[in-house]
């Protein structure tokens, strides 16, 4: 079937089989490899995308469940070269090892904000909890959000 | 903001070079390779444990349209066997399965929906040989052999080591503890499974892997298959994650055998996460048991251990955990009479592979626990009994080896003495709330880096000046995620004087970069480092003399390395490095340098299976970590509230790397410690997803504390020595002395699961109630 949905700010128009995965579509079709696939049953997290908003998971979407939906993907955050403060927290923070489950920690975190501008750190980790990291231990992870929310909410004032 | 015109210097938390690649979802895993007209492989595995394979039945399979190439063991050309010490696991099963995980065919499609049906259609028959499930039944007599051409029987490998009197010296000691331990296989769990992406044509078979051990890789491809090496190449990506899961061949034979048979066309594969729980290499269970005997001053004398890991069907790297659980089965204390015995198993359980720590982790879980239990009988303080046996450089460790390099575990002791938290940490026990128990501990743990005196513990570091004026890093050795190539560049910048624009990596490619070792041991910096050192001081001498020979000035030293450009000090006058490169042919832009670590020339054993393992190590990081835990009584639930880690890691170059490698050592090490076991029943794993296996959540971590000694180890690169392991070597005894501190209550087996700590305090109780 074709659908049509707006990705990373984009209209986008694609001719795909119903049950296709969405995780499928965004790697396979649309190349957009940032999104991982970590275990395919919805326990660890990696391939979180926002849709209208909320955070996702890719491999329990079906391509079809994206029509007429907003679409964020972690490829859709930089603009103009340009990355988000969360990003910036990120590389900052040193919150990133083999950097396989960032991509969806990233979103997750990015809905977590655009929720709850100053999260407390036990906000923080509940609202990761489902996305799993066995690099970090998440301390750095964490530190990372607070201290993208703290420079966005300075900002802010 | 991260900026990319800065001089990193060494010591300085400089950011990743592959962070913003990685945040912007860019960055470019084995697992992200995809080609238009690919096709997909996949395997039929064996799914039981033990049985002589008499017949497969392909034609269905064959039949199925979309179905590209079903291979078996006939379709291999070369040797048909793959392994790192001992070649014993063969690609595709060609006589016996061992364990449910074998390979009995190779299935390529067009797609992943033709793939499965396609292994759904493959059946065979097979005449059930007797299982082993325990290592118990692997050793009992008349047990049916794995290996029938292995000269040990079941036994991959064994050793003893002996110091003094050895065991027998425990019957002059006043005090001697005894206790056996028993602890679970864990999985490694990195979120990037077993994955590749193959293409043969032009008789060169490529492969892109996610792997630790591209060159490697390349000699068993090839001789698996039968290639010629040069006609393999490897290229290993930034890995999603591996933890010694990727230290030797997962997907590669597999992916380069359906390439060979689908020419021209790019072939996936990429295991489920089911299929990576179920078949990829496991921490080994271990089995140990200890006797250590001290005078009634606390004063360590004898130690006798054994310790059995259940190793699965086939070598993987589990002769090289046995060596190094044996040599630190003794831990960082002096103890005079020392007998040490273990062996790796053959049983047809999952693999016992490499996993961060490499037989440590289980050894120091109870060592540590031992030097707990001897503090307790002799009145000492678990740090009094630590700081009173604690080897200092120039002691002899367990084995006898003399320790000639950078000691630094007293120091790491102190240091936890003075800390803060541990003087509040004592306060926090007093004010436990009611229906908790509350408990702090210590461990103190060593960790050899390196391969030890037998096997080379070589790097070459390749290095060029490219056309445009950057300075290319060729890194032979693979970032699996603990940010070595960042430590690569940041050598480079602050030996060339280089911002990170100007400097360059290429990642491992075995047709670019040169052979430099596995991804592992610790030793990835330290010896890639080290080499690429040399490597810098030859190019900059190189680009200064020519820099010196256009300006026809006497002195090449006369010129410093800027950011992209040279300048001429007594005049100022500056040259663009693109300019100089121009100046330059190809092959004077490119520079090697090879560096072989040092090697321990002392000789515990004459044993060359030992020796070949690793044995005895010459360098080791030295940590000691603190927990405070918190006991729900209703439930046994253990909640780590607070997390202290000093180490001895040598200087550090990039403090931030550091962190990390401890912070995840940690938390791995908690998950191991609380709830982390791979059930097995009948040789088939079963929790082999993350609703049934376990692994810490944001939520489940404390904040860990993590500090460096920073003492330097004058042989390697700025003073650094290997940390990648060992901080998973102490949560769990340091957790289990926490608990014991808690209530009183010591298990034997582990992980600490909620229920098991229960029912042990529930025994304490009855017990208490009968006295």
């Amino acid at each position: 079937m074709l659908i049509k949905f707006n990705l990373n700010g984009q209209d986008v128009e694609v001719e795909t089989p119903p049950a296709r995965r969405a995780v499928d579509l965004l790697r396979e079709e649309l190349n957009l490899t940032g999104t991982k696939e970590g275990c395919g049953a919805g326990e660890c997290g990696a391939c979180t995308i926002i849709v209208d908003g909320t955070t996702k998971l890719a491999c329990l979407l079906l391509a079809a469940q994206l029509e007429g939906c907003r679409v964020t993907t972690i490829e859709g955050l930089e603009h103009e070269n340009e990355l988000t403060p969360l990003q910036e927290a990120f590389i900052a923070g040193g919150a990133i090892q083999c950097g396989f489950c960032t991509p969806g920690m990233v979103l997750t975190a990015q809905a977590l904000l655009a929720k709850t501008p100053l999260p407390t750190e036990a906000e923080i980790r509940s609202a990761i909890s489902g996305n799993l990291c066995r690099c970090t231990g998440y301390q750095k992870i964490v530190e990372s959000i607070r201290l993208a929310a703290h420079r966005r909410a300075g900002e802010l004032q | 903001m991260t900026s990319t015109s800065e001089i990193f210097p060494i010591g300085k938390a400089a950011p990743r070079a592959d962070a913003r690649a990685k945040v912007t979802g860019t960055e470019k895993y084995a697992a992200d390779y995809y080609a238009a007209d690919q096709l997909w492989a996949g395997i039929k595995r064996a799914g039981m444990a033990h049985a002589r394979l008499l017949e497969i039945n392909l034609d269905k399979a064959r039949e199925l349209a979309g179905v590209v190439a079903v291979l078996t063991h006939k379709d291999v050309q070369g040797s048909n066997r793959q392994g790192v010490a001992r070649k014993d696991q063969p690609v595709l099963v060609d006589d016996k399965i061992r364990h449910a995980g074998d390979a009995i065919a190779l299935v390529v499609a067009e797609n992943r929906a033709l793939l499965k049906k396609a292994l759904e259609l493959i059946t065979f028959t097979c005449e059930p040989l007797p299982e082993i499930f325990t290592m118990a039944a692997a050793l009992a007599e008349g047990a049916p052999l794995l290996h029938a051409d292995h000269p040990d029987g079941n036994i991959l490998l064994q050793g003893r080591l002996e110091t003094g009197q050895g065991a027998a010296a425990l019957k002059e000691c006043a005090i001697v503890i005894e206790s056996s331990f028993a602890l679970a296989r864990q999985e490694h769990a990195y979120l990037e499974t077993e994955c590749g992406f193959a293409i043969y044509q032009d008789h060169k078979l490529e492969i892109a892997a996610s792997t630790q051990t591209p060159f490697r890789d390349r000699a068993e491809i090839a001789e698996a298959l039968g290639l010629e090496v040069e006609n393999v190449r490897v290229i290993a990506p930034y890995c999603g994650g591996a933890f010694g899961g990727k230290d030797g061949i997962t997907v590669q034979t597999l992916l380069g055998l359906a390439a060979l048979n689908a020419p021209g066309r790019a072939i996936k594969m990429w295991w489920e996460r089911e299929e990576s729980f179920n078949f990829g290499a496991k921490r080994h269970r271990a089995e140990l048991h200890y006797q250590l005997g001290c005078d009634r001053d606390g004063t360590f004398k004898a130690l006798s251990v054994e310790v059995d890991f259940d190793t699965g069907p086939y070598d993987h790297l589990g002769g090289v955990v046995l060596a190094l659980g044996l040599e630190h089965a003794g831990g960082p204390y002096r103890i005079p009479h020392t007998q040490i015995q273990g062996r790796a198993i053959y049983t047809n359980n999952p693999i016992g592979g490499a996993f961060r720590g490499f037989g440590v982790p289980q050894v120091a879980a109870a060592m540590e626990q031992m030097v707990d239990m001897a503090a307790v009988r002799t009145g000492l303080s678990p740090l009094a009994i630590r700081l009173k046996n604690g080897v200092k450089r120039g002691d002899r460790n367990p084995l006898g080896v003399t320790l000639q390099t950078s000691t630094g575990l007293l120091d790491c002791l102190r240091q936890i003495e003075q800390d803060p938290l541990r003087h509040e940490a004592e306060k926090w026990k007093a004010q436990a709330p009611p229906g908790k128990l509350r408990g702090v501990g210590i461990a103190a743990v060593m960790h050899g880096m390196g391969y030890g005196p037998t096997v080379p513990d070589t790097a070459h570091a390749k290095l060029a000046l490219s056309r445009e004026g950057r300075f290319k890093i060729y890194c032979g050795v693979v970032d699996m995620g603990q940010g070595n190539a960042t430590t690569y560049q940041q050598i480079a910048g602050d030996l060339l004087n280089q911002d990170f624009a100007h400097l360059e990596l290429i990642l491992p490619d075995t047709d670019q970069t040169l052979p430099s070792g596995s991804s592992s041991a610790s030793r990835t910096t330290y010896t890639f480092g080290n080499a690429l050192i040399g490597a810098c001081e030859i190019l900059k001498k190189r680009v200064c003399e020519r820099a010196a020979d256009s300006l026809m000035v006497e002195d090449w030293q006369e010129f410093t390395l800027l950011p992209g450009r040279l300048r001429h000090l007594p005049t100022g006058r500056e040259i663009p490095l693109q300019r100089l490169a121009a100046l330059l042919s190809p092959d004077e832009r490119v520079v090697s340098n090879r560096y072989r670590a040092p090697v321990n020339r002392d000789q515990p054993t004459a044993n060359p299976g030992l020796k070949l393992h690793g044995i005895p190590h010459l360098i080791f990081s030295y940590g000691v970590h603190l927990a405070a835990v918190e006991i729900d009584k209703l439930s046994g639930n253990v909640a780590v509230k607070k997390y202290l880690a000093v180490t001895d890691c040598g200087n550090l170059i990039n403090p931030q790397l550091f962190e990390q490698q401890m912070q995840g050592g940690i938390a791995q090490g908690i998950g191991y410690s609380l709830y982390e076991d791979l059930k097995v029943t009948k040789g088939v794993v079963q929790t082999s997803n993350f609703a049934t296996y376990i692994i810490p959540s944001a939520l489940d971590l404390p904040e860990m504390i993590c500090k460096a000694l920073a003492q330097p180890e004058s042989s390697g690169p700025f003073g650094l020595k290997g940390v990648g392991e060992i901080a998973i070597d102490a949560p769990l005894p340091t957790i289990a002395n926490a608990v014991s501190d808690a209530c009183g209550v010591r298990c034997r087996e582990f992980p600490l699961t909620a229920e098991r700590l229960l029912r042990a305090l529930k025994k304490e109780e009855d017990n208490a109630h009968k006295i």
